[in-house]
């Protein structure tokens, strides 16, 4: 097998033992990059030059006896929404086109301080909004398995690079699928954390109350590596939770037999469900059956209503957060005369913001004007507050949920973008769960017209650890995680 | 339900600071009815009594100590401004004249 076709922890095995360098494994990707990538396109900004420093480092290391984390030489690609200290990080914005962060968010910190090496930044639909990495102002990524699909949204750059062997691994953030949906798309697995369980610092946010950020992987095993590395508390965002973090990779091997799974009824049977991505579905539960799970139906009643809820209270928060974007202290500001300096922050603003971004401002701002924050947005965190308690009751008797990740396959470049309503149903399965704040991951489990499948897994609060474990049974029990693309 | 109104919306984008053109707030006012839709679909639901969710895990106050670290050096933080003078943000000049 060749390097850029390894698994993460395949790749540390032979670091360990010193038969592959870091220099090689970085190589590898910049010259599968050097193959794939003018087809490709998932990366926003490369940083070799960075990246064979830090290798040689790495490499000397080791030579000298040092000690070193397992992921120690492991090559990422790093979502670009997420700060990178003189590395340029634009979100896929032309208001941040040219925007150098003066600091690491604590992931990428992490990271690094992990000994992962950094390949580059990738492509996301802008400022994150958007399931087809098709709002991207820069360009548009193909997905690895078939180049006129789209590779999934919004971290579709992270999850086209991993797919295509430019990187062996990846972070991407989640706030309403865009973890899942594309891992599920490319044929990966995503892990969308319980919302705390992450750092947000240093993620541009969108909408605070629903981001999160995870890993997209070629295996489970590799995804609980990177949990590792990037879950606990964070003095600098309060909102991560101060909760113990397991061993995720230590408690991979745990037998499934006997566990509890519910099949989310409305979201496997329900509306808009793509009959064959259905059927592979029921495979799946099948085959984790024989595994020793068993399967009851639960209904969850108030999941139909997790779309309009999820776009009010979105909209909502991406206002005020995209509000700091005047023009004055970063990102784009307007050469056209203005009259005032509210003229100069609309002109500026209207300017380099891409229209679904533009838009979603607009929304949010109605819904939390005056006279219809009641109405509107009060009404939605109610709604909220019925959607989370359909969790709340299946996880007292079930260990976990499941249902598809995304609807339907990977659909065509250009098929959706004109229809809204069509690209907002590509997450109704995994909007729930952000509302819900609790850990989801999908998993490959089939193919459908040549294109992959993933199956959704969601778990009570801070239980990623059995979602992983339940994932990491079912997949080697299966070969869809060996598949890859024939680029 | 009643429809939004295009002097809604300007009065929205100006809220919002987003100068538009005429076919974009038509555009806006388009999508806007469609949050009256949404919004339509969740009053089917009855809330009364219900609680309102801003975060979905429960979270107290966090406290830390009030101690003085290190802050970001103000020089790379001007170098991301588009206009700047020593370590302060520029812009334009607005007087009223009389």
């Amino acid at each position: 097998m060749e390097l850029h076709e390894m698994t993460a922890w395949e790749l540390a095995g032979y670091l360990h033992t010193g038969e592959v360098s870091a220099e090689q494994t970085v190589q590898a990707c910049y010259d599968r990059i050097d193959a794939v990538e003018d087809n490709v396109r998932a990366f926003l900004t490369l940083t070799p030059e960075m990246a064979f420093d830090r290798a040689r480092q790495i490499d000397e290391l080791r030579a000298s006896g040092e000690q070193l984390p397992a992921t120690a030489g492991i090559p990422i690609a790093q979502k670009d929404l997420l700060c990178t200290d003189g590395v340029p990080t634009t979100c896929g914005s032309k208001i941040l086109e040219n925007f150098v962060p003066p600091y690491n968010a604590t992931v990428i910190q992490r990271c690094r301080d992990a000994g992962m090496i950094m390949i580059g930044k990738t492509n996301l639909d802008e400022f994150a909004m958007g399931s087809s990495t098709e709002n991207s102002a820069f360009q548009i990524t193909g997905n690895p398995w078939d180049l006129n699909c789209v590779p999934g949204g919004s971290s579709g750059g992270s999850a086209a690079a991993v797919a295509a062997g430019e990187a062996t691994t990846a972070l991407g953030s989640d706030t309403g699928g865009s973890i899942r949906q594309p891992a599920s798309l490319c044929g990966l697995v995503g892990v969308k954390p319980t919302y705390g369980r992450v750092s947000r610092y240093g993620l541009i946010a969108y909408a605070s109350s629903l981001d999160q950020i995870g890993p997209l992987c070629k295996d489970v095993r590799d995804a609980a590596l990177l949990m590792n590395v990037i879950s606990g508390r964070d003095p600098m965002d309060a909102t991560s939770a101060d909760i113990p973090v397991p061993d995720f990779t230590g408690t991979l091997h745990t037998d499934i037999k006997g566990r509890k799974g519910g099949i989310a009824h409305e979201l496997l049977y329900g509306e808009g469900i793509d009959p064959a991505v259905r059927e592979t579905i029921e495979q799946a539960v099948e085959q984790l059956s024989c595994l020793g799970v068993e399967f009851e139906d639960v209904a969850m009643p108030h999941a139909e209503y997790s779309l309009p809820c999820y776009y009010i209270i979105a909209p909502a928060e991406c206002s005020s957060n995209l509000a700091r974007y005047d023009g004055v202290r970063y990102g784009h500001r307007t050469d056209e005369p203005a009259t005032d300096i509210y003229d100069l922050f609309a002109k500026s603003r209207a300017e380099a913001f891409g229209p679904e971004v533009r838009l979603r401002i607009i929304k949010g701002t109605y819904v939390l004007s005056a006279g219809y924050y009641d109405a509107y947005y009060l009404k939605a965190l109610k709604v909220r507050t019925l959607i989370k308690s359909d969790f709340d009751k299946a996880f007292e008797d079930y260990d976990f949920l499941i249902c598809p990740t995304s609807p339907t396959v990977a659909f065509k470049i250009g098929e959706k973008a004109d229809d809204p309503l069509a690209m907002k149903l590509a997450d109704i399965c995994t909007i729930p769960v952000n509302l819900a704040g609790i850990p989801a991951l999908s998993v490959p489990c089939g193919f459908v017209d040549g294109l992959p499948v993933g199956m959704q897994l969601m778990g009570a609060p801070f239980s990623e650890d059995t979602l992983l474990q339940v994932a990491y049974a079912y997949e080697q029990s299966t070969d869809w995680h060996k598949q890859r693309p024939g680029l | 339900m009643p429809e939004v109104t295009l002097d809604e919306v300007r009065h929205v984008a100006e809220l919002a600071r987003m100068a538009l053109s005429d076919e974009e707030l038509e555009r806006v006012r388009r999508e806007l009815n469609r949050i009256m839709d949404y919004f339509a679909e969740l009053q089917q639901l009855d809330t009364e009594g219900i609680g309102d969710t801003s975060h979905a895990i429960p979270m107290t106050d966090v406290y830390r100590q009030d101690e003085i670290g290190d802050s970001l050096p103000a020089a790379k933080i001007v170098q991301n401004a588009p206009d700047s003078i020593e370590n302060f943000f520029r812009v334009p000049t607005f007087m009223e004249e009389e």
